[in-house]
């Protein structure tokens, strides 16, 4: 006893750490220059793009998340999560949700979603092993395994529905394959095959933290108004981690920042180019939130005015310190709030045979929404094309686009955006690069081709692949009659040709829904079948 | 002259029974701060800066809590982070 | 609520469509299965990686290790981990280590173990905080350039596991200084300057510029901690316990028990692409012979130092003998 007393009097007594102190002490020391390899041969992606940084532990980590706490608290997120969608299993919980319409939203969703949380998974890996600073690397690893968890949720969401509903269950094959999934997979392949410091400024800031609030805070609100509780579920749980997640973005551009004079252009560069992107990405979203919800929390353009117009602009102010402004084109983004979600909409109703998901016209009660929601621009624009086809479709003749459209080289979306200052003409632009010709949909895009062509040319784009013929399943022979290059595009492309597109008022969900529930497929028009009256 | 007026910072949780007395902390840290529930979420938003204390949560829920609780049912938020033991707290630094 | 008459609903399939094909659509598949399988995209790569050095290559490319194999998704993990599998096992025994390291805080078991001892852990365990975060870097560069999910999400989940080793690591040395990080100084002074460790450093040093992936991964997660983990963690774990009690013990079983777990997947995945043909098989082992000599002499002088020379020799035989049939038992001998 007396010996131990000693021997601590002898010492000091342990001091406390704070929270600071202790992710410091066990994270930022592990790194150590070498002396056997030259650093530059160990790092040896990160003076490329032109990007200075003097020292690495200048990093700031905002969340100071140790391995202990990091399984803990994600250890209790999963445990809550899983037990939410056994649940939602276990009661057939994919019947809960308003109408069968929001089974459509989840497609587009789902499938695209799980492919692009993996590719951001395969992305921050890199950065896991390509950064020199342990802070920004652990950062990094921590977002890295983040990723795979989101993917791995969704695919457990998807994997209940897609049991009941069709065009879910080839979700990796319609992730490589599918022409409208092709513009989120460029989008991050873009990412990916840049330089670590371009895909950490494109991924974590301009996408995390200026856009991703505006998918998941009012989609996944919508979700839970929906009735969909395993897709709020992993959604808010997701989002969760999301929020480290922009914490980092934050972070990353003010390191970048301020480590060299020099690194302020290429920031903005990026800040343009991805900010263009992915505004350009969410155009799905924006469809998805006005015309696919069957109860709405609100309107793509109040989202836009509140996460990128008041949010944005808070954090563009702040950065204006650095000299850094608002991304180029965002006036454009302003314009076209109005038209964005009806024009996208429009075109995916006229393209709906070669779409993985039923489409349908907006109700009266819809349009009076939009009206509402949409005062300057729906009554005048959108109303009388919407009330023109809902005639064709009562005279059995629904207008439909035939014909293959033609596809914007930078964003991959088929050219049908309008022109800024008139939403009555189509915008074209076009570039000359080595004697060939390229599209695109808007200036924006013609941009980021312009400044890299050798990149861009590269771009796969499915309507270009279906006329070189090289978009079909393998045997395919173009040359064999009766070939139906569309029926051979569709298949390849992981799509039930007749079954996963179309009307959805003669849907097979739209038949099993009411089969299984009684309810109407669609709560704002008559039932599709027999069903409802039967037994409701 | 007036001063000029603060850029907004925000914070989101889900709407559950975890969130209740953080919410209810804030609310009371945070009287400039406007509390809006929608579907699923409570988004909580304040001109230039808002903080989470510990002590208050505490207070609220009737036990020890850890800040990075906060974590579990965070949904988003805007704005600078600083996290310390005693608080959270989100700030333009403008 | 909802009225569904279950009777009448029967599900259209009874898994996604990739996984029947692989696997039969007699059962559903399970979670790992759903995690894991065709979940690397294969097809239409839109652009050409700019940082791109060994030539035309895509995103994801098969050619950055020279292993082949016919379906790189044989190379699945026996643990059937998917993320929440994985998080949830390890915030298990997170929770359990927890109670062992409030053991050692309370009793202060570390921090008032004589000079000389806190000197021996300081010299001999907590430099190891360094090769933790070395695997970290190889395993990432085996989740970021490796084919397949198969391996490179258990890569990920294996770089985060050295994360955590390195941090229960660098906790051993603030119970040895107070918490002061004096510990942590005085180690990496030691990883760095002094020559026992020196070759260790080497070694992984030039791991990092080990471009070959699946190099990387059988030099790190078998040979390199083959030697690495029982040295220090059980021969000489076992030499400090016999002077100075088993307080050390206590924190370290844990390093031990991890690895006994990981080791399944790292020989189940060595295995299997030996078996895939005799070019693989060749591959591997002059790989394994080859990094086994780097770290066997990288290890010995520090095997010295801790355990004294007869000791010593003793022990790294013991270490070989384990070795040679860990290896045999993969084919890779």
């Amino acid at each position: 006893m007396s010996a131990v007393m000693k021997d601590k009097a002898g010492r000091q007594p342990p001091k406390k750490l704070s929270l600071k102190q202790n992710y410091e002490m066990l994270t930022r020391g592990l790194g150590w220059e070498p002396s056997y390899q030259k650093k530059e041969d160990i790092y040896s992606k990160l003076t490329y793009e032109g990007i200075h940084i003097h020292d690495w532990s200048a990093w700031e980590d905002p969340f100071r998340l140790t391995m202990d706490a990091y399984w803990k608290y994600q250890g209790e997120k999963e445990r809550k999560l899983y037990a939410i969608i056994d649940a939602f299993q276990q009661n057939n919980g994919q019947f809960n949700v308003t109408d069968a319409r929001y089974v459509q939203a989840m497609k587009i969703f789902l499938n695209a979603i799980v492919g692009l949380e993996y590719a951001s998974h395969r992305g921050f890996n890199m950065l896991s092993r390509e950064f020199e600073g342990v802070g920004p690397r652990v950062a990094a690893q921590m977002q890295a395994i983040d990723e795979l968890r989101h993917a791995t949720t969704q695919i457990h969401a998807l994997s209940h529905y897609q049991k009941y509903f069709e065009g879910m269950s080839d979700f990796p094959q319609q992730f490589d394959r599918t022409w409208y999934i092709s513009i989120p997979k460029s989008f991050f392949e873009d990412a990916q095959t840049a330089g670590p410091f371009e895909f950490i400024t494109a991924i974590s800031f301009a996408f995390e933290y200026v856009l991703t609030n505006l998918v998941f805070m009012p989609w996944m609100s919508g979700a839970a108004y929906n009735g969909d509780m395993s897709t709020v579920s992993f959604g808010f749980s997701a989002q969760s981690d999301e929020a480290r997640h922009m914490t980092l973005g934050i972070e990353v551009i003010k390191f970048l920042l301020e480590q060299d004079e020099r690194n302020v252009p290429i920031v903005q560069k990026w800040i343009d180019k991805w900010f263009w992107r992915g505004y350009r990405m969410l155009a799905v979203l924006a469809a998805m939130m006005d015309y696919m919800l069957p109860k709405r929390v609100m309107s793509w353009k109040e989202a836009w005015e509140i996460y990128f117009e008041e949010n944005g602009g808070a954090l563009f102010a702040d950065l204006e310190r650095y000299g850094i402004r608002m991304p180029k084109y965002y006036e454009q983004t302003i314009h076209e709030k109005g038209h964005m979600s009806h024009q996208l909409w429009s075109t995916f109703y006229q393209l709906r045979k070669a779409g993985g998901f039923g489409v349908w016209l907006p109700s009266e009660e819809e349009m009076d929404w939009m009206s509402e929601k949409y005062p300057d621009t729906f009554d005048k624009y959108y109303r009388p094309r919407y009330e023109y086809w809902r005639e064709l479709e009562a005279k059995g003749e629904p207008f439909e686009f035939e014909g293959l459209p033609q596809l914007c080289q930078t964003c991959q979306w088929p050219c049908l955006f309008t022109e800024p200052e008139d939403p009555t003409q189509l915008c074209f632009r076009h570039s000359k690069y080595k004697g060939e010709r390229y599209n695109f949909c808007s200036d924006g895009c013609k941009d980021i081709f312009d400044d890299e062509p050798e990149k861009f040319v590269h771009a796969v784009l499915p309507v270009h692949q279906i006329l070189k013929g090289e978009y079909f399943r393998e045997g395919a022979d173009p040359r064999a009659e009766g070939f139906d290059p569309m029926f051979e595009a569709l298949s390849y492309m992981g799509i039930k040709p007749g079954v996963d597109g179309g009307l959805f008022s003669e849907h097979v969900d739209a038949k099993k829904w009411e089969e299984w529930t009684g309810r109407p497929a669609n709560i704002h028009e008559g039932p599709v079948s027999d069903a409802v009256r039967k037994t409701g | 002259m007036a001063e000029p007026a603060r850029q907004p910072v925000f914070i989101a949780f889900q709407a559950n029974g975890d969130t209740i007395p953080i919410v209810d902390a804030i609310e009371q840290d945070n009287p400039h701060a406007q509390i809006d529930e929608s579907p699923g979420m409570v988004k909580i938003t304040a001109p230039g800066k808002l903080v989470v204390k510990r002590e208050t949560v505490e207070e609220m829920a009737g036990r020890a809590f850890d800040l990075q609780e906060l974590q579990v049912n965070l949904i988003s938020l805007s704005g600078s982070l600083d996290e310390t033991e005693d608080e959270f707290t989100l700030e333009w630094k403008l | 609520m909802v009225d569904i008459k279950t009777s009448g609903v029967k599900p259209l399939r009874t898994g996604f469509t990739h996984l029947i094909e692989r696997f039969g659509d007699k059962r559903p598949p399970n979670r790992y299965q759903e995690a894991t399988y065709d979940l690397q995209p294969t097809v239409n790569f839109h652009y050409k990686p700019t940082w791109e050095t060994e030539g035309e290559r895509d995103l994801y490319d098969a050619r950055r290790t020279t292993i082949v194999m016919n379906d790189w998704y044989d190379l699945k993990d026996p643990r059937q981990y998917y993320y929440g599998a994985w998080t949830m096992t390890r915030a298990k025994q997170q929770g359990a280590l927890d109670q062992q390291i409030e053991f050692v805080t309370k009793r202060d078991l570390l921090g008032s173990l004589p000079d000389q001892a806190k000197a021996q852990i300081v010299w001999g365990i907590v430099p190891l905080r360094h090769y933790e975060w070395g695997a970290n870097t190889v395993n990432s560069q085996v989740g970021a350039y490796g084919f397949g999910t198969a391996i490179t999400s258990p890569a990920m989940m294996q770089a985060m596991d050295r994360l955590g080793m390195a941090q229960h690591l660098s906790r051993i040395g603030l119970f040895t200084d107070g918490n002061t990080g004096d510990s942590l100084d005085q180690a990496h002074g030691h990883w760095m300057n002094d020559a026992e460790w020196q070759g260790l450093r080497e070694q992984v040093e030039t791991l990092f510029v080990t471009r070959d992936w699946f190099e990387a991964f059988v030099a790190q997660n078998l040979v390199a901690d083959s030697y690495v983990y029982p040295l220090f963690f059980s021969h000489f774990e076992a030499q400090f316990t016999r002077v100075y009690g088993a307080s050390l013990s206590i924190l370290t079983d844990y390093l031990l028990e991890w690895q006994k777990e990981v080791a399944r997947w790292v020989d189940a995945v060595i295995k299997t692409a030996a078996k895939e043909g005799a070019e693989n098989q060749q591959l591997l082992e002059t790989w394994v012979s080859r990094w086994r000599a780097a770290f066997e002499e990288a290890v010995s002088p520090l095997a010295v130092e801790l355990l004294g020379g007869d000791e010593a020799e003793v022990v790294l035989d013991e270490i070989n003998a384990d070795i040679n049939k860990r290896i045999a038992k993969l084919g890779v001998a």
